[in-house]
């Protein structure tokens, strides 16, 4: 029996991955890192900023997600996603650039509790992408 | 009866415009090429978020407390409707294929007594729109400025929707495009997105998920987003339909220029013609008279 299951990783404008060969796929989801091997149960969550480690046979891959949405169901691991990008093609400015906005955000008053949490993690992501 | 010289300008005139239109329709050729191919991409991603949904209303037991944006208010009172349409024109029926269902929309809204508000996406339908539905027309966006249809633009559009809903401004709110059957079908569609329409069919594959965290905040964050990627989805399924459309219709102004243009030009050698034997006939008639 091969321990292997699927992975889609689609944005909107097309699909982003899809590979047939991973045995493990460890996400951020909002309330903690899940790590899902093949047979996992039917699971529906959300992502917050973080990395997506993608491990197949034969390499393992790292995206950065801002958001989404991630399904797990027969063996198939569905990730929704409208902003995502691979470490290895991550762009400084543009990293930097998100570090900014995301600290001008803080900066301000209106937020609530649960937003500051995750534009915190947001940028503590993005600078150890950046340290890199 | 035109003279020569007024025939003579008439074809190059009728030249020149079918060049153009030629022209056209090759640009429109290579852009639908594109506009497909990113229509066929994006869908994934719709279907899997319409997926997921579904599974996730189905698990949804207390129905009284779900989110408002998919069981809607209770009230069907004040529709907004969003009509998008193409920034240029010259597409053949498009538009007006568009603004003709929205139309009749409109007219059963207002013969039921209900209010109606109208969200114009696309300068051209803005246009045909504010002579008759002027009061009714709430706001107008236009993307002139950015080449491709990106997930920001219908992200704004979207979000939109939501501030309003969220200010209790509307109970029922529907979409209006064209969906891309082929080249020459294009096929206006009106699609409810709040409140979401249930598929009745139920499938019986009841996989019990997991949710993490639970199905209500899931639904209620997801909800948002499903309505900025069914605006998305029609934006593609639109411009695909444009470029479809445009084609055809330049198509066909090509091949009438083309029909255009060979008769004006046996006209044209007609009475050419007719002038010559016209002299011919008075240099013989006057040698005769010698």
């Amino acid at each position: 029996m091969s321990n292997l299951f699927n992975i889609d990783i689609v944005n909107p404008e097309q699909s982003f991955l899809s590979k047939d060969n991973v045995f493990e796929v460890v996400i951020p989801a909002v309330e903690g890192e899940i790590g899902i091997l093949k047979d996992h149960i039917p699971i529906i969550s959300f992502l917050k900023p973080g990395i997506i480690r993608v491990f197949s046979e034969s390499e393992e891959q790292s995206f950065y997600v801002e958001d989404g949405i991630v399904e797990f169901k027969d063996n198939t691991l569905s990730v929704l996603t409208s902003s995502i990008f691979d470490l290895k093609d991550a762009d400084k400015n543009f990293v930097s650039e998100s570090i900014s906005s995301a600290e001008a955000e803080l900066s301000k008053d209106n937020i609530d509790d649960q937003k500051r949490f995750l534009l915190n993690h947001k940028v503590e992501v993005l600078k150890s992408i950046s340290i890199n | 009866m035109p003279s020569l010289d007024d025939l003579r300008k008439r074809i190059t005139s009728v030249k020149s415009t079918q060049k153009i239109t030629k022209a056209m329709k090759m640009v429109a050729a290579a852009k639908l090429r594109k506009a497909q191919e990113n229509a066929e991409k994006g869908r994934p991603y719709s279907e899997k978020m319409n997926n997921v949904i579904l599974n996730l209303s189905k698990s949804i037991t207390d129905k009284e407390n779900a989110p408002k944006l998919l069981v809607g208010t209770g009230e069907e009172k004040v529709h907004l409707c969003i009509v998008l349409t193409s920034d240029r024109g010259l597409c053949g029926g498009f538009n007006t294929n568009i603004i003709k269902k929205s139309k009749s929309y409109f007219e059963k809204i207002i013969s039921e007594n209900k209010t109606l508000k109208i969200v114009t996406v696309g300068s051209k339908g803005y246009d045909q729109l504010k002579r008759q539905y002027k009061n009714y027309i709430v706001e107008n966006i236009s993307f002139k400025e950015s080449k491709n249809i990106n997930y920001f633009d219908a992200d704004k559009v979207g979000k939109i929707i939501i501030e309003k809903f969220e200010k209790n401004e509307f109970d029922v709110c529907a979409i209006f495009y064209n969906k891309f059957k082929n080249v020459i079908t294009q096929i206006p569609q009106e699609q409810q997105i709040v409140p979401l329409n249930e598929d009745k069919d139920d499938s019986s594959n009841d996989n019990d998920y997991e949710f993490e965290p639970d199905e209500d905040e899931i639904l209620s964050n997801l909800l948002p987003k499903n309505i900025s990627t069914q605006i998305f989805k029609a934006m593609l399924e639109n411009s695909a339909s444009e470029q479809g459309s445009r084609m055809t219709a330049m198509d066909n102004a090509t091949r009438n220029a083309g029909e255009l243009v060979d008769r004006l030009t046996i006209e044209y050698n007609r009475s050419r013609q007719a002038a010559i034997t016209k002299e011919l006939i008075e240099i013989i008639s006057g040698a005769e008279s010698l």
